[in-house]
């Protein structure tokens, strides 16, 4: 190890090699499962290549090792635990589960959507369509919206309320959309 | 059986090659020097704020009781083991016995600051802190903790602490007992029971700082 400080590598990879049998020993006595006895020995190996500079060859090795060796074995379990409790092994679950992140045709449904409802506000009749911009798109209050426009605020809230059936009624497919005028 | 973790396994292969590649020299890391550094960083600040303070002033009341300079003494001694400790724990195949190292002291200042608190109960005409003086306290101890706590973090990314919670509650109580110690030489009155109060506050909300802060530059 005193060698791999230096940075002689042959030196370094001999070790490394002759510390697995050690890593899975000592993983083995803390309770790892075998077919995760693979995983700890790899990350006991990272730490011990992150940790060497703390290596003093004064001090034997293998204290030094075994105690990197037994604390990522209780991570290990601790994490397996941990997994136990929250996880479980559902493959039909696994497959209906909705993917959270974003797929690419999500920004092109998206953008249909938008147009569709640009196109559909549109059509509507101009109070309404004030009704609906002013209020639902630009997020303005009714007291913002009456004093702008000089509609009084029972006005905006029924055109906004024949603008949301209307709308309703034309995206989703009726014809017997608009229940009235402009008021 | 163990035939997954065969040194020859071609995944403990790959890896040892990859990290074999990656192998650069490195600088050995002492944890007795790193903990004389940040003792030697403190000496250096403990003498420019003794250059600012009261120094007679402070003698004579340290010296007014046992207890006062038993605490002081106390305090000082949990910041110097207990940075011992953090760094002693901070590598691996040291004894975690290391930790309780600091706890002798720690119980030596406990127990004579209570003593101060105790004898201002019974003697009349002793100058007890109110909470406008505490207040001066709880804001040095953490102010100073503060600069403190960040140097060890400096110091101690260059080491490796297999259990980060441990060592860095160590590093909390160093930073606090010395920030302590350091209020003696702007503490004029003797401690009382509001004081001690704001104290312990004080240094706990350091030693929960640094473990919930710390923990984050470790992985």
């Amino acid at each position: 190890m005193a060698a791999a400080q230096g940075g002689d590598a042959p030196a370094y990879q001999a070790l490394l090699r002759e510390c697995v049998p050690v890593i899975a020993a000592s993983a083995r006595r803390q309770g790892i499962s075998p077919d995760r006895v693979d995983d700890v020995v790899q990350e006991v190996l990272i730490t011990i290549h992150r940790a060497r500079a703390t290596y003093d060859p004064a001090r034997p090795f293998l204290p030094w090792l075994r105690a990197i060796a037994q604390r990522r074995a209780i991570d290990g379990l601790r994490r397996h635990g941990r997994q136990a409790v929250r996880e479980v092994y559902d493959p039909i679950a696994y497959e209906g589960h909705a993917e959270d992140t974003t797929e690419a045709d999500d920004a092109l449904d998206a953008q249909t959507r938008a147009r569709t409802l640009r196109a559909s506000i549109a059509t509507l009749p101009p109070g309404q369509r004030q009704a609906v911009e002013r209020l639902s798109l630009r997020g303005q209050t009714l007291e913002e919206a009456a004093a702008e426009t000089g509609r009084s605020k029972v006005a905006l809230k029924v055109n906004l309320h024949r603008a949301i059936k209307a709308l309703r009624g034309k995206l989703g497919g009726r014809e017997d959309a608009g229940e009235g005028d402009d008021v | 059986m163990s035939e997954v973790s065969r040194p020859d396994s071609p995944s403990h292969d790959r890896l040892i090659e990859r990290l074999t590649a990656e192998l650069r020299p490195v600088r050995r890391v002492s944890p007795g020097w790193l903990a004389v550094s940040w003792l030697l960083v403190v000496v250096l600040f403990a003498g420019y704020l003794a250059s600012m303070s009261d120094m007679h002033a402070m003698m004579r009341r340290l010296m007014a009781a046992p207890d006062m300079w038993l605490a002081a003494l106390g305090s000082a001694l949990t910041g110097v083991l207990a940075v011992v400790a953090a760094f002693m724990t901070s590598v691996p195949g040291r004894s975690t016995r290391w930790g309780l190292l600091p706890l002798p002291p720690l119980a030596l200042w406990i127990w004579e600051s209570g003593m101060g608190c105790a004898r201002g109960w019974h003697l009349p005409g002793v100058h007890d802190a109110s909470f406008g003086d505490s207040d001066h306290c709880f804001m040095f101890i953490c102010g100073i903790s503060l600069p403190l706590s960040l140097l060890l973090m400096v110091l101690l990314r260059w080491t490796f602490p297999l259990r980060p919670n441990l060592t860095l509650a160590l590093g909390g109580l160093a930073a606090a007992g010395t920030a302590a110690t350091l209020l003696n030489f702007f503490h004029p009155y003797d401690a009382s029971v509001s004081d001690l109060v704001i104290h312990a506050v004080a240094v706990a909300l350091v030693i929960g700082a640094n473990r919930l802060f710390g923990e984050r530059l470790f992985r």
